[in-house]
């Protein structure tokens, strides 16, 4: 719908946040996906998050590899740079921009054919340096733009349009992120804002890598019956297990009450390295989200009967993300002082002792 | 033997040992003290894609003359490796030696009547006086460089110094290694006519010069440019290059107080991630680089066309080792030429610098950054295995403390501001380079990168002429390079003559075509020589083409790449010139040269 051009001029009644924009300020240009698609969702849950993080939209930094889901990267925060790379390497990018200025937020926009087909490698190891970014994994279970492939995520006996069963058995991001030492994993659904809004502003805040697999249908090619990556079936086949509520640093007195309205015992606040709060609401009362090995076995059980676990599914506050473990300084490596970088003309000229 | 017959700083050691058994502290040893006795020398690394048990050789030419390049003679062979002595013994040149470890005879070394042979019974002698297999080996090794400081006159108290500096904190070590040196030279004294004809004497032309690998003097170039972002997956021959950076960056770059570093050293899953690596922090506005070799660069193609698009900057060190596939990893080559020159799909076109020495290496490494920034395009350093690893004495190197990074055309937030709209890939000044912006400075100068087809504005286009627009403007933007890179190094006939028939090379043959030129000169054949140092070429190297009637290419490498590139990209015509190649692994020697340039003009090539 390139056709629509969103007006430029914002009501003058729109709400403001603390750094005086309206949300209309934090979109993009206009999605060219196909209508009733969920990752135009997720991007209008994108949208809010940032509004509602009081983001400056320059300190966004949006990256992305190739694919449907790769492109709304340019649907929102268009006051941020944005960097479509190439399919699957959209990780390395972001390693490679986070390294040189530890000082802007990323986020990496992907899907599965994205991250657990072409660009699984890059996923795998992104996640083990623990960058420091939010990394959002749009899932529909097939690739859109090449007309309806099963992708790596495809489960066991669903079906693609034309009615043919995926044999092979699927990639499940959550899992291969809780076994490679992710410190923030959770799951959602495109169709969820409520969930998927608090769990964004949760992912921004975490200090490390922090992934968010959503499941997103694909309205064209997996939207049907004998699909496990519909919307009904989506709805039907999910169970949330911890609610999650993001408490900005100036709210957390404020909010105290609220989180006593949970049954005791229930509510766990995580506090974050940028001085916010994660209040995660349990509902269940054995889950433990800090319990990587538990939250694993649970992921398990549930795929086993082919149903999604969704909410944040595990949380590890005390990680060190790639910066802390390279012991970079406090100054982003793309400002730091030339003369800070060698030791000019003198030292030069000690150094050639060495190779007498 | 007849006075007549001594030659003294004129002389190749060549020694053959078996990988892993330390022999490379010995070797460099000997290389460091002739150095030190203020003789030039060449040191030539040969060794196997291993890491212990096969054959490894190590060459030294000592060279008063100055000469760069391998001679293509062995006058003494230090024979320690009984896998390979048949081999050893062929290679000495009539009138050598040949020096072995006589505590396992060998009647087959004395199968050459026209060389000489000395025994010593190295192991035997290891036996007796140290304790420990470790220590017997190793100590076998600096045995023999005690018997060569005998035999070639080799200052004993430079040793002595030597080892007191690298085993500044070990002094029992000194005491030991000395012990060995004292043995092996007193063994020689008393067994053999010591020192031998050929010998090294005292001189004064090392001063003011380093041995230094042209890695390491890369490494050094990239911390003098304001790197700060090195990201690779390890690949020989170009590992050491990121090992140096990090030792430089550890001692010259991590804050005392608090142990915080000003770099990132990122090493990555894979090259495909490591130029990823490289793209996203040089699109962030750091100094970013990354260093393979041909392989690796297979790999970074697709990437490399997404910054050649999307004119991202970036610095590449291809250490150039033996292909196709994985070829000889650690023999050497200048074999990538082509595939670095137009790497990825589509159209595309890259800037290359081509060192021929360390020096060099130091110099055009630093002026890559600038060149990448200034151009915002993948710049590649084209070394070899045989600039970066092996020691080369150059020159020391220096620095202008005025010298400031060009970042090229970067706008300020205040900038942007100024402007009604900005537009990524406009070219307001006509000379093909557009104004990029940084994340993270203003939303007005946010723009969205994408290696898919774009307009000059940075918006997505699949239009005919918006396509067209940009891609012309990029071959604009190449032919501005031409004025950019590092002008081509010319050099007359020795007679000052003008001529017409002229030597083309590149990178690490200079040191082979400048020796060649000597010998050639002594048949009365002059050559005009033109070593060119970069891609795109520039108006000068046309003007040399033009300026020749008949101009010989020398290159490393089967299929003429360089020749090739020349014929493709400047006005020469393809019947002007010849090949002179070498592509057997080993450095190019000047024989090579000698040889095919005569073998030329025997057939008529001149005529």
């Amino acid at each position: 719908m390139t056709y629509i051009v969103k007006p430029k001029v914002a009501h003058p009644d729109l709400p403001r946040n603390a750094v005086g924009l309206t949300r209309r300020q934090y979109e993009g240009s206009m999605s060219t996906l196909c209508a009733g698609c969920g990752h135009d969702s997720i991007t209008a849950a994108i949208i809010q998050a940032c509004f509602e993080l009081d983001l400056p939209p320059q300190s966004v930094v949006k990256l992305s590899g190739i694919g449907c889901s790769s492109k709304t990267t340019a649907y929102f925060v268009a006051g941020g740079h944005g960097f479509n790379s190439v399919h699957g390497r959209m990780p390395s990018i972001a390693t490679g921009a986070n390294a040189a200025n530890k000082h802007l937020r990323y986020i990496g926009v992907s899907g599965d054919g994205d991250s657990l087909s072409i660009g699984f490698g890059q996923l795998g190891h992104v996640i083990r340096r623990n960058v420091d970014m939010l990394y959002v994994l749009e899932n529909n279970g097939v690739y859109g733009l090449t007309k309806g492939q099963f992708s790596a995520s495809a489960d066991v006996g669903s079906k693609s349009k034309k009615g043919d069963a995926n044999q092979a058995s699927p990639i499940d991001a959550v899992q291969v992120a809780l076994a490679l030492g992710a410190t923030f994993v959770a799951r959602s659904f495109s169709g969820d804002k409520g969930q998927l809004v608090p769990l964004l502003k949760a992912g921004f805040a975490h200090k490390g890598f922090a992934l968010i697999d959503v499941i997103s249908p694909c309205v064209t090619f997996n939207d049907h019956e004998g699909s496990t990556k519909s919307y009904a079936y989506t709805r039907e086949h999910s169970e949330a297990v911890v609610e999650t509520d993001w408490i900005a640093p100036d709210l957390i007195e404020s909010r105290k009450e609220i989180a006593v309205d949970y049954a005791p015992g229930t509510a766990v606040t995580v506090p974050m390295h940028d001085g916010s709060q994660v209040v995660l609401h349990k509902l269940r009362e054995d889950y433990d989200p800090r319990d990587r090995a538990a939250a694993m076995a649970f992921v398990q059980q549930h795929a086993k009967r082919n149903e999604y676990v969704t909410g944040l599914i595990h949380i590890d506050e005390t990680g060190s993300d790639m910066h802390a473990q390279a012991q970079t300084g406090d100054t982003a490596l793309n400002a730091v002082p030339y003369e800070r970088l060698h030791p000019g003309a003198a030292g030069l000229a000690k150094l050639m002792a060495r190779y007498r | 033997m007849s006075p007549a017959s001594i030659r003294v700083n004129d002389l190749v050691i060549k020694f053959a040992n078996v990988n892993g058994t330390g022999s490379a502290s010995a070797n460099g040893l000997v290389l460091k003290t002739i150095f030190r006795m203020g003789v030039p020398v060449v040191g030539k690394n040969f060794f196997p894609s291993n890491i212990q048990g096969l054959p490894t050789w190590y060459e030294i030419r000592v060279t008063a003359a100055h000469h760069m390049a391998r001679s293509g003679r062995v006058d003494v062979m230090v024979a320690m490796n009984p896998e390979t002595y048949a081999k050893d013994v062929r290679e000495v040149s009539p009138g050598g030696w040949l020096i072995y470890d006589s505590t396992f005879p060998r009647p087959t070394l004395l199968a050459r009547d026209d060389i000489t042979v000395l025994g010593v019974p190295l192991a035997e002698i290891c036996n007796r006086e140290f304790q420990g297999v470790r220590a017997r080996t190793l100590m076998k090794n600096i045995l023999y460089a005690g018997v060569l400081a005998a035999l070639l006159d080799l200052d004993l108290a430079v040793i002595r110094g030597l080892l007191a500096e690298t085993y500044a904190k070990k002094p029992a070590l000194v005491e030991s290694n000395m012990k060995a040196i004292q043995m092996g030279y007193d063994h020689a004294k008393a067994s053999f006519a010591c020192p031998l004809p050929i010998r090294c004497a005292p001189l004064d032309q090392t001063k003011g010069h380093i041995m230094i690998d042209g890695n390491t003097a890369a490494a050094l170039g990239c911390v003098y440019a304001g790197a700060t972002v090195g990201a690779w997956y390890p690949i020989t021959p170009s590992t050491s290059l990121m090992d140096a950076y990090k030792a430089f960056c550890d001692k010259l770059r991590t804050d005392p107080a608090t142990g915080k570093k000003d770099f990132a050293f990122l090493q990555a899953e894979d090259e495909l991630a490591a130029i990823g690596m490289v793209l996203g922090a040089s699109w962030n506005g750091a100094r970013a680089f990354t260093a393979t070799s041909g392989p690796g660069i297979s790999l970074m193609n697709e990437f490399l066309g997404l910054a050649y698009y999307a004119e991202i900057p970036a610095v590449l060190f291809d250490v150039q080792r033996v292909g196709p596939s994985t070829g000889m990893p650690t023999r050497t080559q200048q074999c990538d030429v082509l595939e670095c020159a137009y790497a990825s799909h589509g159209d595309t076109k890259h800037v290359l610098l081509f060192p021929a020495d360390p020096s060099e290496s130091f110099e055009l490494a630093a002026l890559a950054f600038d060149l990448a920034e200034r151009l915002q395009t993948p710049v590649f350093v084209m070394h070899d295995l045989d600039l970066g690893m092996n020691d080369w004495m150059v020159p020391d190197f220096h620095w202008d403390d005025s010298r400031r990074p060009d970042r090229g055309k970067v706008l300020t937030a205040n900038e942007i501001e100024g402007l009604s709209r900005f537009q990524r890939y406009l070219d307001p000044d006509g000379d093909g380079i557009p104004y990029r912006t940084l994340p993270g400075v203003s939303p007005k100068g946010a723009f969205f990168t994408r290696g898919s087809g774009h307009a000059k504005s940075g918006a997505y286009t699949e239009d005919a002429h918006e396509y067209q627009e940009v891609v012309d403007r990029l071959s604009a933007k190449f032919e501005t390079a031409k004025t950019m890179v590092p002008k081509a190094v010319a050099l007359g006939a020795s007679d000052g003559k003008p001529n017409d028939v002229g030597i083309l090379s590149f990178g690490t043959c200079d040191g082979a075509v400048k020796e060649a030129l000597e010998a050639l000169a002594h048949d009365g054949l002059r050559f005009d020589y033109l070593r060119v140092r970069a891609f795109p070429f520039g108006e000068d190297v046309e003007r040399w083409l033009e300026q020749h009637r008949l101009v010989f290419v020398v290159e490393q490498n089967r299929d003429a790449q360089l020749k090739s590139l020349l014929t493709l990209e400047t006005r020469v015509p393809k019947d002007k010139l010849r090949s002179i190649l070498h592509y057997n692994g080993l450095p190019i020697p000047s024989s090579c040269i000698v040889d095919g340039i005569r073998d030329a003009l025997r057939k008529g090539a001149a005529a």
